[in-house]
């Protein structure tokens, strides 16, 4: 099926958000939406799938013109979506979740689950899924939960499948497993289109790149061209995509975790016995895949965690046992993992939100009396110095990208004098301009010389902030490995082997003589994966 | 309001957001969108750590009490609460038409005059708004002035109850028990200024500190018992009130309390120098109460938006997971606005015992602990968005009483507008509608200046 948007311009008010935007997508093809948060990618795609109706243009498929009014219609028209955040219902199970929508019935109105379950298995097995129909959702991994979201529009028959950011949710192994499958699915002759802001993966699948900016089409760019290129497409400046960094000038060792043991409200221990240091002006990073006890370190690290035991110190100061305020108080700069949900208050100005945690302090406070003028001062001045893009300090923070948002979380956490800085996915969701702005930010603090701790599960990240390396898993620190150690070696210790072990195992299976390029092929995979 | 994400949110100033939720969109299809949902329904939903990947893990947490929607209905933009007011008037009109005899028989020669019929529908409102704020037909400037001493004089405990639980809502708490925190007011107030016997001036202002206090222990009891067992407020404030009214019935038949010589349940009238002074002489029931509930909104606005108290209050209210990370003490601040929150209401106690009944009996809170829930909806939880609406009821209740007499209109009319008020204002859409606010209907292929321009108004009424 050959899908073409002619002219597609979507506006919201007077903000234009798709602006005579044409693409062709041709069958059997993967075709890479390439552009930053808030290009127009979504948008775009919402339209195709009949959420937003064009403001002007129109959709052909086949060569003739359609009009979906809902999604519905955009589903018989051969057209699936997978959305980033998935459209499932956790308490059901997958059969129930792929038949939503879409029952089939037996006699009086029984539901029909059988032919869904032999749907799934066929399209199961035919991919290498591994997908267990009668299985709950809410138990299902992330990456398991997006095949059964690619289930849902391989039953209805879809002929486009829309990926939107769909590898934003997973682990390096996922992300690996994703692209085999989208290879699959196009050598069945489905057309791909994929939605994403990360150079690697767009490289590693697409047939033709389309790079969107400010809703526009800016061009066409060939799979081979170079990350810095495709970047710099994007962005519409030059950027770079290597952080220059000095080696790290370490003093002495401030902040030192020891016998560190989370417990959570069912008695595990989700961080057990943790030990490690942090010596001033070193970037130590805790690699490892989401939810192997990171948020948790980093919460007993700022006193939000009950149950914890063991020691925390900060220049010979006991911090565990300590209110937040007294850690933050202690000169620690704490950027949460997600800075909607604990970083920020989204209904608060920028100028308020600026001044979350100084709000009763001198000078924006004398007594229990705020001083407005200082602090709407104070935003003003780190607005333009965090290069925050508002129209207005007043302005709601919720109104700001993420990318800004993340701006004015760093400007707040950055601007006191600090002797301990967290940073939790730091850069999560933002785009690659911000992400150049953020990674030069954490680096200018640490040849401050502060002690900083990194928390990401983007290895890429880690691999650039990173004079240390600790990766997690389920709550155990796995090893404590140079910065200088390759992604193979860090991928296998993500997933539990300890370091001597990954090592040995990495070099076993990597070809002699195959490059490890930190922006080609994703580690381990280079045997198989050139089809 | 920050909920109005825009999907593009790079060159946009917040006045031309667009609505999400207002296009088709199956539960948020932006991660912004998404990620600001979170960001308005956490309201201390803790969830324990656990396997679920984050997406999954963050729509959970958006289960709690105070949900996005009642959040909206308290905090909504301005418009709607007048829109509110004008719709609910225009069909408590229609109301009184249909059950009006008289208006039965002007509507059959209605084609001939229609002016009759109208006349009739007029009428009581017309004696409502001579009853509320200026009786034209007054025989002397004290008599035309007295409907709106009135309605100050009512609206006074409303305004201060209502600042109650406009606060308290600030914090994220739904306060249900202004009643029982107003009859906690009054009793404290009220034993103060019938028992102990103190000069003047200093007498009065210990009955005031009484009324706070007792009010403040009565809604502090709340925030205890959310922030130490996390018993939810609204069921506690309700069960309280059901305590509070009861002690009261039974204080007053105690010889403590029980009037001298009296077998009904009502207590002995407040010294003369535990009275609030009556404003303009003693024709007027006005009183000096009504001067410290407009002290009190401008200290609570005061306490909202210029003090670090407030802005603990505002920051957990709004997210309370982002204020625990900022190092706000958020079990202090539930506890602490509960009891200012229970002060206020008091207050009102206090205007009722000190002011306008001169003793305590058990009808002393009458049903001002409720009314002031709608008067801090109406007010859209602003301090002096409460007090305007303080004001409004106010009339209505002494309009309504002048429109009764006038027009033989039942008083219950005035009950019904209050409630449709309620009813639509918790519609947004619904008045949208009916004023063709709503941004953009389905399939405007072609019509997107119109769409922009009706966004602009929205926006324009929320800013």
């Amino acid at each position: 099926m050959k899908l073409e948007l002619k002219g597609i311009t979507k506006r919201f008010g007077s903000l234009v958000a798709n602006d005579h935007i044409d693409l062709v997508v041709e069958p059997g093809q993967v075709h890479c939406l390439l552009g930053e948060n808030g290009a127009g990618k979504s948008t775009l795609m919402n339209v195709l799938y009949g959420l937003y109706d064009p403001t002007e243009g129109e959709i052909l498929v086949d060569g003739k013109p359609v009009v979906f009014k809902d999604p519905g219609e955009a589903m018989a028209a051969g057209i699936g979506m997978v959305h980033q955040h998935f459209m499932l219902i956790p308490v059901f199970t997958v059969a129930e979740n792929v038949a939503l929508g879409n029952e089939t019935t037996k006699a009086a109105g029984l539901l029909n689950l059988e032919a869904t379950r032999g749907k799934i298995r066929s399209i199961s097995d035919q991919y290498g899924f591994d997908v267990d129909p009668d299985a709950m959702v809410e138990d299902l991994p992330v990456g398991v939960q997006q095949r059964v979201e690619i289930i849902k529009a391989l039953v209805r028959d879809a002929e486009v499948l829309i990926l939107d950011e769909p590898t934003a949710v997973l682990t390096p192994q996922e992300t690996d497993e994703l692209l085999d499958i989208i290879r699959q699915l196009k050598r069945d002759g489905k057309s791909i289109v994929f939605i994403s802001h990360k150079l690697r993966e767009v490289k590693a699948i697409s047939d033709t790149i389309t790079v969107i900016r400010r809703g526009k089409v800016v061009g066409q760019a060939d799979p081979t061209a170079s990350p810095t290129e495709l970047a710099s497409a994007m962005v519409g400046r030059t950027v770079s995509l290597t952080l220059d960094k000095a080696p790290a000038k370490t003093g002495d060792v401030s902040f030192k975790v020891r016998n560190l043991t989370v417990t959570n409200h069912n008695g595990q221990h989700v961080v057990d016995d943790l030990s490690f240091d942090i010596a001033k002006g070193e970037v130590l990073a805790i690699a490892g895949v989401q939810g192997n006890g990171q948020t948790e370190l980093t919460e007993a690290i700022l006193g939000v965690q009950p149950h914890v035991a063991g020691s925390i110190t900060l220049d010979g100061e006991e911090l565990l046992g300590k209110s937040v305020k007294h850690v933050l108080g202690a000169g620690v700069g704490f950027v949460p993992e997600d800075r909607t949900l604990d970083g920020l208050v989204g209904t608060f100005t920028i100028s308020e939100n600026m001044i979350l945690d100084l709000y009763d302090k001198a000078p924006f406070a004398r007594g229990v009396g705020m001083k407005p003028g200082v602090i709407a001062e104070n935003a003003a001045r780190k607005v333009e110095e965090f290069d925050v893009r508002t129209p207005s300090v007043s302005a709601a923070v919720g109104t700001l990208s993420g990318g800004n948002q993340q701006k004015v979380v760093l400007a707040r956490e950055l601007s006191r004098p600090l002797r301990l800085f967290i940073a939790s996915q730091p850069t999560r969701g933002l785009d690659v301009g911000s992400i150049e702005f953020v990674h030069k930010r954490v680096i200018a603090e640490r040849d401050h010389g502060t002690p900083v701790m990194i928390v990401s599960t983007e290895l890429d990240e880690v691999l650039q902030l990173a004079d240390r390396i600790a990766v997690l898993y389920r709550g155990r620190l796995v090893g404590i490995v140079p910065a200088t150690t390759s992604r193979d070696v860090l991928g296998l210790m993500m997933a539990g082997v300890p370091a001597a072990e990954a090592e040995a195992s990495a070099s076993a299976h990597t070809p002699s003589g195959a490059t490890t390029s930190a922006v080609t092929e994703p580690a381990g995979h280079e045997g198989e994966t050139h089809v | 309001m920050s909920e109005k994400t825009t999907p593009e949110p790079q060159a946009t100033s917040p006045d031309d957001s667009p609505e999400p939720a207002d296009i088709r969109e199956p539960g948020g299809t932006t991660s912004e969108a998404m990620a600001s949902d979170v960001v308005l329904d956490t309201a201390g939903g803790q969830m324990p750590p656990s396997a679920v990947p984050a997406a999954t893990l963050r729509r959970g947490r958006d289960q709690d009490g105070n949900g996005s929607v009642l959040h909206q209905i308290f905090t909504g933009n301005a418009m709607v609460s007048v829109l509110s007011v004008l719709l609910a008037i225009v069909l408590g009109g229609i109301l009184m038409a249909v059950t009006n005899p008289k208006v039965a028989v002007t509507a059959g020669y209605f084609f001939a005059q229609p002016g009759d019929l109208l006349t009739e529908v007029i009428r009581p409102y017309t004696a409502l708004v001579q009853g509320s704020i200026f009786n034209w037909a007054g025989a002397d400037l004290a008599a035309q002035l007295y409907p709106i001493t009135e309605t100050l004089t009512v609206a006074t405990p409303l305004i201060c109850a209502g600042l109650g639980v406009a606060l308290a809502f600030r914090a994220g708490l739904f306060n249900i028990g202004a009643q029982g925190q107003i009859i906690f007011g009054a009793l404290f107030g009220a034993y103060v200024g019938f028992a102990w016997h103190l000069p003047i001036g200093l007498h009065l202002l210990v009955v005031i500190l009484a009324g706070l206090v007792g009010g403040a222990v009565w809604g502090g009891v709340v925030g205890l018992l959310k922030a130490r067992t996390g018993a939810h407020e609204v069921i506690v404030t309700i069960m309280l009130n059901y305590i509070a009214n009861f002690l009261l019935l039974f204080l007053l038949t105690t010889p403590a309390f029980q009037r001298k010589g009296s077998t009904n349940p009502i207590s002995p009238f407040l010294d003369s120098t535990a009275l609030f002074p009556e404003l303009l002489g003693p024709q007027f029931r006005l009183h000096a109460g009504f001067l410290v509930a407009i002290a009190a909104t401008a200290f609570v606005w005061w306490l909202l938006n210029r003090s670090t108290i407030g802005f603990e209050f505002r920051a957990v209210g709004a997210n309370p997971s982002a204020a625990r990370t900022a190092g706000i003490n958020v079990a202090r601040s539930t506890i602490l606005v509960m009891a200012i929150a229970g002060a206020l209401a008091g207050l009102a106690g206090v205007a009722q015992v000190s002011g306008t009944e001169k003793y305590l009996s058990g009808g002393v809170a009458a049903s001002i602990g409720f009314d002031a829930i709608t008067v801090a909806l109406l007010g859209r939880s602003t301090p002096w968005g409460t007090f305007f609406a303080g004001l409004l009821f106010g009339a209505f209740r002494a309009g309504g009483v002048a429109m009764q007499a006038q027009t033989q209109t039942p008083i219950d009319i005035v009950l019904v507008i209050q409630s449709l008020i309620v009813l639509f204002i918790a519609a947004p859409p619904l008045v949208r509608a009916i004023f063709g606010l709503n941004p953009r209907k389905k399939k405007t292929t072609t019509s997107g200046t119109a769409g922009s321009r009706t966004s602009g108004i929205k926006s324009g009424a929320a800013a």
